[in-house]
């Protein structure tokens, strides 16, 4: 296979589009926080940008594509060293662009659980150290083909499990860590400004559009399935969040329709490139109604996940990583595999749940060791002052609107 | 010379300005405030959970006006700012003991 410049084309495309989901993800947050908080959100967003690319340029796309280990890669690429090459029907480089943007955001993801109380220095060593030691290793499980899932034969189209069950697991061991926030549960903490979260699920949406299809790596039918895919899910996870909010609570909120739309989109993540015909439509309403549900689940615990990652990402990554194992289709794409309801039996199933299962476990321990070890040592959290005077304040001294 | 204070829902603030300015009244200070009376708050519901939100947002309405003025002042409000409903808000008067337009220096009466 020569270079494709269509194909190339649409994955530099795709890059840029993926970038700029972490923006998005950070008005996504921004706007559920009190407002003596956004700016410390949105920092914690816009810094991934900054530290992991870093990281991922340095070591991190070598740790994941390079060398032949099943579980870790090697330093052979590092520094990008030798990745001039071309990758399928795209330069090297272009993947390497693609694949650093979804090392960006991943690691993002657990600053929703994390919200108004986490020391900026120790949440700059905590992402760091994550990126190293799970995001590079389950990257190359699952899409290195060297990697242990990805020869199980475990499908993971743009990242249930490598991106959103693994970010989801992480937020958890971290909330475990570093408890919950001054006054949860006891005072009111309502979002400080939906519009700015409403903006930030549109810019998601869009970006998921790239996320998705930019996993097919090429500008073929693959990746215009991704895309339909990929909006259709987005589309009745708000319906299917809606119905359920509306059914338990009263009212149809336009949190609600923004939370269902990306319930939607993370479910869909695995399986946008494997899946054709209602099952996005299936995939999505069921995630967007579960999620809900899902909320209940920190309220069981008492766990201060503030801004319901692991309803929304764990939860989602777990459901679109299962029923990929229905749904899955070779009709829509024959790199891929049948799942129960197309004739494949319960291989891929099987298959998918070690994958999720696996993720789990290895992110969880690993996350919470390193959260552990941090707490030992600088300190994961901020005094009780610095709490209340706002992150905006006392990590950056700034403060987001001006009176 | 007496200081009205009138604690208002904010969606009235217009019709009380223009049943002011309609007897005469010449000037105002209107503060977006936060309270509570006989109303209570509300509640508010994201993700499911339920915040009460004990504070609910009001307008002031400060205005400084001769005696003579002061019954047709607080009526005009009371009628402008009635919805029926619970929090309508409240109108109290007090006494100002001194009053100086800076501009001019003029005092009391000739100030308002």
């Amino acid at each position: 296979m020569g270079l494709d410049t269509g194909d190339t084309a649409w994955v530099l495309i795709s890059a840029a589009l993926v970038l700029f989901m972490t923006p998005g993800l950070a008005l996504f947050y921004g706007g559920m926080v009190r407002s003596k908080h956004v700016l410390g959100m949105l920092m914690q967003n816009i810094f991934a940008m900054g530290i992991i690319s870093v990281l991922w340029s340095a070591v991190g796309y070598s740790l994941a594509f390079g060398g032949s280990g099943r579980f870790i890669g090697d330093f052979s690429l590092a520094f990008l060293n030798g990745a001039d090459g071309i990758t399928g029907t795209i330069p090297t480089m272009a993947f390497v662009a693609f694949q650093m943007m979804f090392a960006v955001i991943t690691p993002a993801l657990i600053t929703g659980a994390t919200a108004d109380r986490l020391k900026f220095a120790s949440y700059a060593v905590l992402i760091a150290a994550w990126a190293l030691l799970v995001y590079f290793p389950v990257a190359r499980w699952v899409w290195n083909s060297n990697g242990w899932i990805f020869q199980m034969g475990a499908l993971d189209f743009a990242g249930g499990a490598a991106i959103h069950i693994n970010a989801g697991i992480a937020a958890l061991a971290v909330v475990l860590v570093i408890g919950n926030r001054i006054g949860h549960g006891s005072e009111p903490m309502p979002p400080h400004n939906l519009p700015t979260t409403i903006l930030g699920t549109g810019i998601l949406w869009f970006g998921w559009m790239g996320f998705n299809a930019g996993s097919a790596l090429a500008a073929n039918g693959v990746a215009a399935q991704a895309v339909v895919n990929t909006h259709l899910a987005a589309a009745a996870g708000m319906l299917g969040w809606l119905i359920a909010e509306r059914k338990q609570a009263g009212h149809a909120t336009t949190l609600g329709a923004a939370s269902g739309a990306v319930a939607g989109l993370v479910a869909i993540t695995p399986c946008a490139g494997f899946v054709g015909g209602a099952s996005p439509l299936i995939i999505g309403a069921v995630a967007g109604a579960l999620c809900y549900l899902a909320l209940g689940i920190k309220a069981r615990l008492k766990l201060d996940d503030s801004l319901d990652v692991i309803a929304v990402h764990l939860v989602g990554g777990i459901i679109g990583t299962v029923l990929l194992g229905l749904f899955a289709d070779t009709g829509v794409n024959d790199g891929g595999a049948d799942g129960l309801f197309y004739g494949g039996g319960v291989e891929l199933l099987v298959d998918q749940v070690i994958a999720a299962v696996s993720v789990l476990i290895y992110s969880f321990v690993v996350t919470y060791v390193i959260a552990k070890v941090i707490d030992r040592t600088m300190g994961l959290r901020v005094d009780s002052n610095d709490e209340r005077a706002g992150l905006d304040q006392s990590q950056h001294s700034e403060s987001a609107y001006q009176a | 010379m007496k200081l009205i204070t009138a604690i208002i829902k904010p969606f009235k603030l217009d019709d009380v300005k223009d049943a002011l300015k309609a007897i005469g009244v010449t000037g105002m200070t209107v503060t977006e405030v936060r309270g509570f009376g006989r109303q209570g708050g509300h509640t508010e519901t994201y993700r499911g959970a339920e915040y009460k939100i004990d504070f609910v947002p009001k307008v002031s309405v400060e205005t400084v006006v001769s005696d003579a003025q002061v019954d047709a002042v607080v009526d005009a409000i009371a009628s402008a700012a009635h919805s029926e409903k619970i929090g309508d808000g409240k109108i109290w008067v007090v006494d100002v003991e001194r009053l100086i337009r800076i501009r001019t220096g003029e005092e009391g009466d000739h100030a308002v």
